[in-house]
């Protein structure tokens, strides 16, 4: 084994870009939970991302468009879900399973033709002054345009949360949505709204990793990535901030196991291959902090 | 305007009802899907639901019926309890890997001495007990931490999907493999081989445990105070807990009923039907018994049927691969979108339709 061939500067930099597709269906879903909805569909949007990107950059030739027809595929299918938890009522938790179930074979079935297909290269953008800082620049400004928009995102939904008017109406339909359909707000429309924000997040996750990381179309390739975004919420006790960091932890446990992998470690490829899911078991039990949103996963029915 | 009103009780006509409208819904909309992919969609439709039991070739695939099924059964069976109860263990995937670890662990450990009468039992217990204990981790974390037991139980599918691969590489290869991947044929070891027993029914021991698992639930479920406690935490946790219901024991006995359940079945699919510990032995029956749970309305009689009716799809899926060339990823969605349907069409169980404008409020 040769600890010596893995150089810190790149797995940093490799880093960033591992955590992306996980930062943005991770916000996505923040945005989602905060205003009270539990979208266990993740996954299943975050597949269906994966191969609509794949569909739509190798027929139009743009990686861009590609990453736009994920985020419409992921919206199509969350707006699905919201259909049925919003307006029909059904169990949160029983739905979300089931998007994702169906996810997986849609995915499955729309990915199939294009196996092997090498989507078009998604350019780097090398910001310019800053990518010649002499440590930080390799790390953190000479990645692609998504890394970019992932970051840009975090803080727009920090900002919108904390900071405008529509934000406080919608963590308040999160925290109660009976005061606040006695207030006057559309409890189901604000929802919609956060429903499809979230499914274009998670889409474009997907597409990340079918487009940037691998880049090719697997069946089933986004591996439990959907769920670990999930747990990153949690981790994040809903806030934006603190899932930067949750991403990152985990970025960093998938870029170092791998590393580990490639540097030929004594211990069996298996192995290594779940300490991503075990950390995020760890993480969850230890350092989950923060409180829920008061209406999280309950059906809101305006009887009168 | 159309409005929705809660029925005072949910209606016992449309709980009935709308599992079997879900299903014709999902044929038809399957059948524009095949359609849309240049299939005959009445031909599909057929080769999936109508050939397996009354086609040329149905001698063959009535057995695989039961085959099928029987693991499906025997673990929604297990996820009922918990649905019931608020209790969410969608991990019974990886349950039913530590099952079949386990149960072949045990048997590879005694290979090649014959002992049905003490190694068979001892397999069955070991199963039972490695799917228990893959389940008491998110039950354990739960009920000590207040970590969510729906991510744990699910991050543990992926790593038990790693272990099942690491053990067919590793401990449990056949030392006389010549070097493939995958234990030992457990089919060509008496002592442990989970067989027919009765030729070309596909009757096997899991097929008994399933149909005594749903006898019990059964029992349990209407006759016993576990089951009013199971069916009351899960309609008001408020009222369980005065009533001294322990939320705690509840997610307790919820998971580890389910995961024995899981890893049972896992034990006796891995001597039977697979045979060997490979990393291909799981095929997504976990994930599958919690559409197959909704389906049967989470009742033991209902989950018999619904069973069989998920086990059909998959048989029927096969056939239809063979002569219509329909992907397999087909049937996926198939499925998917049944779950998808009955919970859309369950609104009517609880709410009524109501047309007309809105009264002055």
């Amino acid at each position: 084994m040769d600890l010596t061939a893995i150089d810190p500067l790149l797995l940093l930099a490799s880093l960033m870009v591992a955590s992306t597709p996980i930062l943005l269906a991770a916000l996505g879903e923040l945005v989602v939970e905060r205003a009270g909805v539990l979208n266990l569909g993740v996954e299943g949007m975050m597949i269906t991302g994966a191969a609509c990107g794949i569909i739509f950059s190798t027929l139009t030739g743009n990686a861009w468009l590609g990453f736009a027809g994920a985020a419409l595929g992921g919206l199509l299918l969350s707006f699905l879900f919201a259909v049925l938890t919003q307006l029909l009522l059904s169990n949160q938790v029983a739905t979300g399973l089931a998007l994702t179930l169906f996810g997986l074979g849609l995915s499955a079935l729309l990915g199939q033709g294009f196996a092997g297909t090498r989507p078009p290269a998604f350019p780097k953008l090398d910001i310019p002054l800053l990518s010649n800082l002499p440590v930080m620049g390799q790390i953190a400004f000479r990645h692609d345009g998504m890394v970019y928009l992932g970051l840009g995102l975090v803080a727009a939904v920090w900002y919108f949360l904390t900071r405008t008017r529509a934000g406080l109406v919608l963590r308040a339909v999160g925290e109660n949505h009976d005061a606040a359909h006695a207030l006057g707000y559309p409890v189901v429309l604000i929802r919609f709204g956060a429903i499809m924000f979230g499914g274009a997040c998670a889409g474009l996750g997907g597409a990340y990793i079918s487009l940037v990381r691998v880049p090719q179309w697997t069946e089933g390739m986004t591996a439990g990535a959907g769920w670990i975004a999930l747990a990153i919420v949690v981790f994040a006790g809903w806030k934006p901030g603190r899932l930067l960091l949750g991403a990152y932890l985990f970025g960093g446990v998938t870029v170092l196991q791998l590393n580990l992998q490639a540097a030929g470690l004594a211990i069996p490829v298996e192995y290594l291959s779940m300490s991503p899911y075990v950390a995020t078991i760890i993480v969850l039990v230890v350092l989950a902090a923060g409180r829920k949103p008061g209406s999280l996963g309950q059906t809101f029915h305006a009887s009168r | 305007m159309i409005t929705l009103e809660r029925r005072p009780q949910p209606s016992r006509a449309w709980s009935y009802l709308s599992p079997i409208l879900a299903v014709l819904i999902t044929m038809v909309v399957g059948g524009l899907v095949f359609a849309a992919l240049g299939k005959p969609p009445v031909e599909a439709i057929r080769t999936i639901f109508w050939d397996p039991l009354f086609g040329d070739f149905a001698g063959y695939f009535r057995p695989q019926l039961l085959v099928k099924a029987a693991p499906l059964i025997l673990i929604a069976t297990g996820l009922s309890f918990g649905f019931r109860a608020g209790v969410w263990n969608i991990g019974a995937e990886g349950q039913y890997i530590m099952g079949a670890l386990f149960g072949a662990g045990v048997a590879l450990a005694f290979y090649p001495i014959e002992a049905r009468w003490l190694i068979f039992p001892l397999m069955v217990v070991a199963g039972t007990l490695g799917g228990l204990l893959w389940a008491m981790i998110p039950g354990v974390l739960r009920v000590r931490f207040g970590t969510n037991e729906i991510l744990v139980s699910l991050m543990l599918v992926y790593v038990a999907d790693f272990l099942l691969d690491a053990m067919a590489l590793g401990l449990l290869r056949n030392p006389e493999g010549m070097g493939f991947p995958g234990s030992r044929n457990l089919q060509q070891y008496p002592s442990a081989h989970n067989a027919e027993l009765i030729a070309n029914t596909g009757l096997h021991w899991g097929v008994i445990a399933a149909f005594f698992a749903v006898v019990a639930a059964y029992i349990l479920l209407s006759r016993h105070i576990f089951g009013f406690n199971v069916r009351l935490a899960g309609q008001s946790p408020r009222a369980a807990a005065f009533a001294g219901v322990s939320a705690n024991r509840m997610v307790l006995i919820c998971l580890g009923l389910s995961g024995g359940l899981a890893g049972m079945a896992g034990m006796f699919e891995v001597a039977g039907p697979a045979g060997q510990v490979l990393a291909s032995f799981n095929v997504g029956y976990g994930f599958t018994a919690i559409i197959v749970a909704f389906l049967g309305r989470l009742h033991p009689l209902g989950i018999l049927l619904a069973g069989m009716l998920m086990a059909l799809t998959y048989i029927g899926g096969e056939l239809a691969q063979m002569n219509l060339q329909l992907p397999r990823s087909a049937i996926q969605l198939f499925q998917g979108m049944l779950l998808f349907f009955l919970l859309a069409v369950d609104v009517m169980t609880n709410f009524r339709i109501r047309l007309g404008r809105k009264g002055v409020a």
